[in-house]
């Protein structure tokens, strides 16, 4: 099992209700997180993502001024702030098909369903620490590789194809602890 | 204000993208060493919500208030672009937290009206009846919580609300198949 040294990480949630931030908070100090910000709607959040430069953001969707959706597009732009890699958590009760890949178009690295529970968080928590996915740029997208696996039923263009692929692919950081070890 | 922090990143170029490997600075935080007995971060955070726990029916009494709020808010002026947000995102936060918060039943009478107002093209058709009969249920739900029969009414009342609804959107969105589709669709988020 992977272990997380959850003390050396710096989060930021952003959710314009009270309760939510209140349980975000005693989840991540529960898993040993010593250092969260937060920020009530999505204007403050990009204020505060600049201002702590978190490792991890966790949002949620539906907030006033600008939602959590429209705050990752503003992240995700290269050259723009100081970490426009950082891993983002989506936390919404928007669970439709469309919006999950809305919220993957637009640069988010894990989605969580609502209703929260320690262990749906964790685990989300874990895979962007611990098996962090390659960025893609094109003229429309930047963000985390939105493939997640090889689908041996893909039929068209092989567009990473060549010793390139190799090159990048990503083991999981565990993995490369252990051989460091 | 922390200094920005340089990323350094491997870059490799295809004909129409590139696919960058950024520098991974949470590598320091992942370690493979088995973690002490009887300790276990999940269980703990687990622990720590079951403390805070105790605040929980307060906290949905205020989000049922603050629902209630908002569907007199519409009686009184009808729908607007803020009365319509102010309404979703009460339903929706209700929808988000009950079960978390104890009252799993509630979350469903919510989670009709959040598709009532999300599914209507022009919600200035919605029947403002509609709206109260599901702020009324969800209210009395989380009221009559403790009864014994509690369950076997939220479903009836939930089942009864969400027909309804249904055939409201059917109604109005009877020209729009994708999004007749996206009604009925089921959720692909894992739990």
């Amino acid at each position: 099992m992977v272990r997380i040294e959850f003390n050396r990480l710096r989060f930021l949630v952003i959710d314009d209700n009270a309760h939510m931030r209140r349980m975000l908070r005693t989840l991540l100090h529960g898993f040993g997180a010593r250092e969260v910000h937060e920020a009530e709607d999505g204007a403050a959040g990009l204020e505060a993502f600049t201002h702590h430069t978190p490792d991890i953001v966790i949002t949620d969707w539906a907030m006033p001024i600008f939602d959590g959706l429209e705050l990752t597009q503003m992240i995700r732009q290269p050259g723009a702030n100081s970490n426009p890699y950082v891993a983002i958590i989506m936390l919404t009760g928007h669970s439709e098909k469309k919006r999950v890949v809305s919220a993957r178009d637009a640069g988010v690295t894990e989605f969580l369903a609502k209703p929260i529970s320690a262990k749906g968080l964790y685990q989300r928590i874990v895979n962007v620490v611990a098996n962090p996915r390659p960025f893609i740029k094109t003229k429309t997208y930047f963000g985390p590789d939105r493939r997640r696996n090889v689908n041996p039923n893909y039929v068209g263009t092989e567009r990473r194809k060549g010793g390139k692929a190799d090159i990048i692919k990503q083991a999981p950081l565990f993995e490369k602890v252990r051989s460091q070890g | 204000m922390a200094p920005p922090k340089k990323n350094s990143a491997a870059v490799a170029t295809y004909g129409d993208h590139e696919v960058i490997q950024p520098e991974n600075k949470l590598r320091k935080v992942v370690s493979v060493k088995p973690l002490p007995p009887g300790e276990d971060p999940v269980a703990r955070a687990e622990k720590a919500l079951a403390d805070l726990s105790t605040e929980f029916s307060s906290w949905m009494d205020s989000e049922c208030e603050r629902l209630d709020q908002a569907r007199r808010s519409i009686a009184a002026g009808g729908f607007t672009a803020a009365s319509k947000d102010a309404l979703f995102h009460a339903a929706h936060d209700i929808k988000g937290e009950a079960a978390t918060f104890g009252f799993p039943l509630v979350a469903l009478a919510a989670d009709s009206l959040c598709r009532l107002i999300e599914h209507t093209p022009d919600v200035t058709r919605i029947p403002v009846k509609l709206v109260d009969q599901h702020v009324d249920a969800v209210r009395a739900i989380h009221r009559e919580y403790s009864r014994s029969d509690a369950k076997e009414l939220a479903a009836t009342l939930t089942k009864r609300l969400r027909a309804v609804t249904d055939e409201f959107l059917m109604h109005e969105n009877r020209g729009r198949p994708d999004v007749l589709a996206q009604i009925k669709g089921p959720s692909i988020v894992p739990e």
